[in-house]
C-alpha cells in the first residue's frame, strides 16, 4: 500500500474520531478517543520514519476529490515525510498524556472532537500536493485549535485570547490564499507543479515570498506577528497548548519551507536579509518576555516564539547560501533549522505536558504561587527539569546540539558577499547567543521558583503527583530529548535526503565517523560528541561520588536553614519570580517593556504598608495592534449606524447599490 | 603512538587540572596577601581546607532536596571534564575533538544552571539572591563567551581549541580582532571566577555578593567539590587565555617525553602570570557596584561582537 494511502485513511480514521467522540458517552468518551488517536498517530509516524528513510522517488497520489474536475492531489516527499514524523510523534504522546490529563476536564466534549480534526488537518496540510487540500487543511487546523483555546469559555481572558487568535489566523489564512492565487495566476492549476512553473517571475515571487512570511510566519509566532501565540497557547488544555506550541507552529514552519525552499524556485539574496532581521528579532523579543512573565504556561509560548525565532534564523541562513550557491552550507543551516524543529517539538511538548502535570497537582500555573514542588511531585519535577536543561542549551540534551549546529552555519558565513548580510548575520549571531543565555536565565527562574524552595500557597504544598500515563508521556519525551542530543548523528543523517531536495547540498554522511561524532564540515573545523561528553561528565560524577564516600565521608546530618545565621520562617520570605527578575529587569526593562517603577515609601511614624508597583507594557502591541484596533473599532461604529435604519432607508440602500452595479457594469463594456 | 599512551597523556591532563587548580588559588591568595603587606596563608592551605571540609560530615537544612545533593557532583563533573578538554601542555589530546570552544561554554553554563538551581533549593532569601543576580551576570557573560569563540573560530577557520593554538602559533601577523577577542576574554575571567571589581571572593555576608550568596547553605564535602569547581574554573579560564592567545611552549600531537616536560614547565610558567596579573589587577582596583556589573560585561559583549564585524568585513584584521 503507498505511504499516501496509508496517512490518507490515517486522516479519514481521525475526522471518524472526531465525530465517533460526539457519539460516545460523556463518561468514558475521553480516555477511549485518546487512545484512538494514539493509535491512529502511532501508526502514521511509523509509515512517515519508513518514507523519510527510504530513498525511492513516488509519484503524487491523485483522487477524485475536491474541485469537481481538477481532483486532488497528495504526496509525501522527504520534507513531508519529515514533518509527518515531528507531527505524529507529538500528537501520540499528548494523546498518551491526555489518556490521563483527559480525565479532569469538566466538559470534554468540548475539547474530544475538535482535539482529533485538529490531528487530521495538520496531517493533511503536510500530505496535500496542491493549494486546495493545503488550505482545507490548514483551516481546519486553525478553526478547530480555535474551539479548543475556548474551551473553557468562562473565563474572559480565554474568550479574547480566541479572538485575537481566530483575527490573526484568518489573516494568515488570507496572505496564503492570495499567495496561492498569485502563483497560479495563468493556467488556473492548483497543483504544486503548476504552481512552480507560476513562481517564474521574480516580482512575483518576492511578493508571494513577502505574504508567505505574513501567513506562516504568524501562525508560527514571528515577530510582530506572535502577540496571539503567548495568549492563545496557554488558554487551551495543557496536552492541547503542547501541540499548537511545540507541533502547530512546526506546520508553519513546513508552510515556510514548502513555498521558500520549494515553489518559489531560486531565491533572491534579500529574501534572507528580510527573514533573518525578522527572526533575530523574534528570537530576543520571545525571551526577554519569557524572563520575566510568570504565567508558567504563557513563559512557555513566549519561550516558543524565541525557538521559533532560532528556527527562521536556521531558515534565513539556508536561503542566503541557497541564493548564493554554496549548497553545503546551505545544507548546514538547513539541517540546524530542522534538527531544531525537532528538538523544540519535543521539548516544548515535555515542558508543557510538565505544566499540566503541575497544573493538575496544584490547581496552580502562577509560580509565584508555587515552590518545592519538588518534594510533593518527585517524577514531574525531574521530567521537566530535563526539559528545562534541554531547552536552555545544556551539553549533552538535545538543545544543544541544534543551537551548536546553528553556530557553526554562522561561523561559515563569511562566504557570502552581500554586504547587507555581512553586517546582519554577526548581529544575529550576537542575538541568538544573548538570547540562548536568556532562555537559560528564565528557566533557572521558573524552575527554581515553582519547583524548589518551600510552598508559596496552600495549594502548592498540598499538591499532588499526577497519574502514570501523564508520567509515562513525560519520559518517553526525555528519554527522546537525551537520545537526540546524546547521538545527534542518525538524525543528521535522516535530515539529509531533505536537505538535498529542498538546498541541493549535504553535510558529511554522520555515520561513517568514527566515535559517533558529529563533523558538519570537516573534522579539522569542529566536531561535537554529545555521547563522550555525557559519558565524561556521569564518569567523573560517579566516581568522584565514589572515592569521596569511600575515603573522606559519607555521614549527612540535617538541621535548620543557616541562612547567615536569620533564617525566615515564613516562605514569603524566599525570592519570588518578580524579585529573582528583577536585576534583568533593571537592565532591559526600560528599553524592552517600557517598565516603569513606583516606589511608596511611608515617612516613619505612618502606619501605611510600603508598596512597589511595577508597570510592564508590550510595545509592540501598543505600537502596531493598538491602533489599528482603534480604527476598526471607530470604523464599526460608523457602520454601526447602518443597523438602525428605517424599512425605506434599507430600501434605498438596496436601490442604490443596484444602480452602483449596473452603473459598473455599464461602464465595464 | 598506541591507544595507551595517548589514554594516558589525555588522563594525566585531567589529574594535572585538579593537581594544580587549588595550586592556583593558593598562590593567587599569598601573592594578595604579600601585596597587601600581609603575612598570607602557606600555598597548600587550599588543599588542606579541602580535605578537612571532605572529612567532616555534611549538613543539609530539613527541606533540601535530591537536587541539592546532586548538584555539587554534577557541577563538579561539568566543570572539571571542561578544564580536562582545554589544551594546557600539550594540543590534540585524544579527546580534544569531542568537545569545542563552544560545548566548553556550554560546560560551565550546565554548571552555573545547577549551582543557581542549588541555591534557589532551601528557599531562603541570600540564596535567591545569588542565583538571581548570577542569572543576570551569565546572560551577558555567556553570550560575550561565544563571541570570542567566534572571533577565534573566524581567524583560524576552526572552533577546535588545538587547531586554534596551532594556527595561532603558525602566524606571525598581529591581528586588530585577536586583541580585542583578548580584551573581552579578561573581562569575562574575571565576571566568571567571581574576582574583583565584579565580585570579591573573600567576602562573606556581605549583600553584594554573588557565589558566596549561593553556596551559604553548603557545607562538608559538597562546600569541597564547590570550592574545588571554582578553583578550576580559575584554572580553565588561565588556561584558555595562555592556549589561545600565548601558545609558546605547547607540545603538538604525538610529542615525545622531553617535549611534553618542556611544556607543563611552560604550562605551569604561564598560569604564575597569569595568576600575578590577576592579583595585581584585583589590588589596584575597586569592586564595582551589582547594577554596573551588566555594563562592565557589555563591554566584552561589544568587542567581541566588533571582532567578528571585522572579520566578516576584511580576512586580513
Amino acid at each position: 500500500m503507498k505511504a499516501e494511502v496509508a496517512i490518507l485513511s490515517g486522516i479519514v480514521a481521525l475526522f471518524g474520531v472526531a465525530i465517533l467522540s460526539v457519539l460516545l458517552p460523556s463518561k468514558r468518551a475521553s480516555a477511549q478517543v485518546y487512545v484512538l488517536c494514539l493509535v491512529i498517530c502511532a501508526a502514521m509516524f511509523g509509515i512517515a520514519t519508513v518514507r523519510l528513510l527510504d530513498p525511492a522517488a513516488y509519484e503524487p497520489l491523485v483522487l477524485p476529490l475536491g474541485l469537481p474536475g481538477v481532483g486532488a492531489l497528495f504526496h509525501i516527499d522527504s520534507l513531508s515525510a519529515f514533518f509527518l514524523l515531528v507531527i505524529n510523534l507529538g500528537g501520540a504522546l499528548a494523546s498518551l498524556y491526555g489518556i490521563g490529563y483527559g480525565a479532569h476536564e469538566h466538559e470534554p466534549k468540548r475539547v474530544l472532537p475538535f482535539y482529533a480534526a485538529f490531528l487530521a488537518g495538520m496531517n493533511l496540510v503536510i500530505i496535500a500536493e496542491d493549494a486546495y487540500g493545503f488550505l482545507i487543511g490548514w483551516e481546519f487546523m486553525s478553526l478547530s485549535s480555535w474551539a479548543m483555546v475556548i474551551s473553557s469559555h468562562h473565563e474572559a481572558e480565554n474568550r479574547r485570547a480566541g479572538f485575537v487568535y481566530i483575527s490573526m489566523a484568518s489573516f494568515g489564512a488570507l496572505t496564503l490564499l492570495i499567495a496561492f492565487g498569485l502563483l497560479a495566476n495563468a493556467g488556473g492549476g492548483v497543483g504544486f507543479a503548476a504552481l512552480r512553473a507560476g513562481a517564474a517571475d521574480t516580482q512575483i515571487a518576492s511578493i508571494v515570498l513577502g505574504l508567505v512570511t505574513i501567513g506562516a510566519g504568524s501562525k508560527a509566532g514571528l515577530a510582530p506577528l506572535h502577540v496571539w501565540l503567548p495568549l492563545a497557547h496557554p488558554a487551551a488544555p495543557s496536552h492541547v497548548s503542547g501541540l499548537m506550541s511545540g507541533v502547530m507552529t512546526k506546520v508553519a514552519v513546513y508552510a515556510f519551507i514548502r513555498f521558500a525552499f520549494d515553489l518559489l524556485g531560486a531565491p533572491a539574496p534579500w529574501w534572507s536579509m528580510l527573514i533573518i532581521a525578522l527572526s533575530g528579532a523574534t528570537a530576543i523579543i520571545g525571551v526577554l518576555q519569557a524572563t520575566i512573565e510568570s504565567d508558567l504556561k504563557r513563559l512557555l509560548a513566549y519561550s516558543t516564539v524565541e525557538n521559533i525565532g532560532v528556527v527562521f534564523v536556521g531558515l534565513g541562513l539556508a536561503l542566503a547560501f541557497k541564493a548564493n550557491n554554496v549548497p553545503w552550507a546551505a545544507a548546514l543551516a538547513f539541517s540546524a533549522a530542522l534538527f531544531h524543529v525537532l528538538n523544540h517539538s519535543l521539548f516544548k511538548s515535555l515542558l508543557f505536558f510538565g505544566a499540566g502535570a503541575v497544573l493538575v497537582g496544584s490547581g496552580e500555573r502562577n509560580i509565584e504561587k508555587l515552590g518545592g514542588l519538588i518534594h510533593r511531585m518527585p517524577q514531574t519535577a525531574i521530567f521537566m527539569l530535563g526539559g528545562c536543561m534541554a531547552i536552555s542549551a545544556l551539553p549533552p540534551l538535545n538543545g544543544f546540539a541544534s543551537e551548536w549546529l546553528m553556530f557553526q552555519a554562522i561561523l561559515v558565513s563569511p562566504v557570502l558577499p552581500q554586504w547587507g548580510l555581512k553586517l546582519l548575520i554577526p548581529a544575529v549571531g550576537a542575538a541568538l547567543a544573548l538570547s540562548a543565555a536568556l532562555c537559560a536565565a528564565a528557566f533557572i527562574r521558573a524552575y527554581g521558583i515553582a519547583f524548589l524552595g518551600r510552598p508559596r500557597s496552600p495549594q502548592a504544598a498540598n499538591s499532588n503527583e499526577v497519574d502514570r500515563w501523564s508520567l509515562a508521556s513525560m519520559a518517553i519525551l526525555l528519554a527522546l530529548c537525551l537520545f537526540a542530543g546524546v547521538l545527534p548523528g542518525p538524525v543528521l543523517d535522516a535530515l539529509s535526503p531533505v536537505a538535498r531536495a529542498m538546498v541541493g547540498g549535504k553535510i558529511p554522511i554522520q555515520s561513517s565517523i568514527d566515535w559517533l561524532s558529529v563533523v558538519p564540515i570537516d573534522e579539522g573545523r569542529s566536531s561535537y560528541n554529545g555521547l563522550l561528553v555525557f559519558t565524561f561528565i556521569a564518569l567523573s560524577a560517579l566516581l568522584s561520588k565514589q572515592i569521596i564516600h569511600r575515603f573522606a565521608s559519607h555521614a549527612t546530618r540535617r538541621s535548620p536553614a543557616w541562612d547567615c545565621g536569620f533564617p525566615n520562617a515564613a516562605p514569603d520570605g524566599q525570592y519570588t519570580a518578580s524579585s529573582f527578575a528583577q536585576p534583568l529587569r533593571r537592565v532591559f526593562g526600560r528599553q524592552a517593556f517600557a517598565a516603569q517603577e513606583t516606589v511608596d515609601m511611608p515617612a516613619p511614624g505612618d502606619m501605611r504598608p510600603a508598596s512597589l508597583r511595577i508597570v510592564m507594557r508590550d510595545r509592540i502591541w501598543d505600537a502596531l495592534y493598538e491602533p489599528v484596533a482603534t480604527v476598526v473599532n471607530r470604523i464599526a461604529d460608523q457602520l454601526n449606524r447602518v443597523h438602525y435604519l428605517t424599512i425605506r432607508g434599507y430600501l434605498s440602500l438596496v436601490f442604490a447599490a443596484l444602480v452602483g452595479l449596473l452603473f459598473t457594469v455599464a461602464i465595464w463594456a | 603512538m598506541g591507544l595507551i599512551a595517548a589514554l594516558s597523556i589525555q588522563f594525566a591532563q585531567m589529574l594535572l587540572v585538579l593537581a594544580l587548580a587549588p595550586l592556583l588559588l593558593g598562590f593567587t591568595r599569598r601573592l594578595k596577601a604579600r601585596l597587601l603587606r600581609r603575612q598570607g596563608s602557606s600555598l597548600i592551605q587550599p588543599y588542606r581546607d579541602l580535605l578537612k571540609l571532605l572529612r567532616k560530615e555534611a549538613v543539609l537544612a530539613d527541606n533540601a532536596s535530591w537536587l541539592f545533593r546532586v548538584a555539587p557532583y554534577l557541577i563538579f563533573a561539568a566543570t572539571w571534564v571542561a578544564a580536562a578538554l582545554v589544551p594546557t601542555f600539550a594540543t590534540g589530546l585524544m579527546f580534544s575533538w569531542s568537545a569545542d570552544l563552544i560545548v566548553i561554554t556550554a560546560l560551565l553554563g550546565s554548571a552555573r544552571f545547577f549551582l543557581a538551581l542549588a541555591g534557589m533549593d532551601i528557599g531562603t532569601s541570600f540564596g535567591g539572591i545569588g542565583s538571581s543576580r548570577e542569572a543576570m551576570f551569565a546572560s551577558f557573560a555567556e553570550p560575550a563567551m561565544i563571541m570570542i569563540a567566534f572571533t577565534m573560530s573566524l581567524i583560524a577557520g576552526s572552533t577546535q581549541l588545538s587547531e586554534i593554538a596551532e594556527f595561532v602559533l603558525s602566524t606571525t601577523q598581529l591581528r586588530v580582532s585577536l586583541g580585542l577577542a583578548l580584551f573581552a576574554l579578561i573581562i569575562v575571567a574575571i565576571a566568571e571566577n567571581g574576582r574583583i571589581p565584579v565580585d570579591n571572593p573573600a567576602t562573606h555576608l556581605e549583600l553584594t555578593m554573588v557565589h558566596e550568596a549561593m553556596i551559604l547553605e553548603y557545607s562538608g564535602r559538597h562546600l569541597a567539590l564547590i570550592e574545588m569547581a571554582s578553583a578550576l574554573k580559575l584554572l580553565l579560564y588561565l588556561s584558555l587565555i595562555g592556549c589561545m592567545f600565548f601558545p609558546w611552549g605547547l607540545a603538538p600531537a604525538g610529542a615525545s617525553a622531553a617535549a611534553m616536560t618542556g611544556g607543563v614547565a611552560a604550562y605551569v610558567f604561564k598560569l604564575v602570570i597569569g595568576g600575578a596579573a590577576l592579583v595585581v589587577f584585583e589590588t589596584s582596583i575597586a569592586k564595582m557596584r551589582v547594577f554596573r556589573v551588566p555594563e562592565f560585561l557589555g563591554v566584552a559583549l561589544m568587542l567581541g561582537l566588533l571582532g567578528i564585524l571585522l572579520r566578516f568585513v576584511s580576512a586580513g584584521l
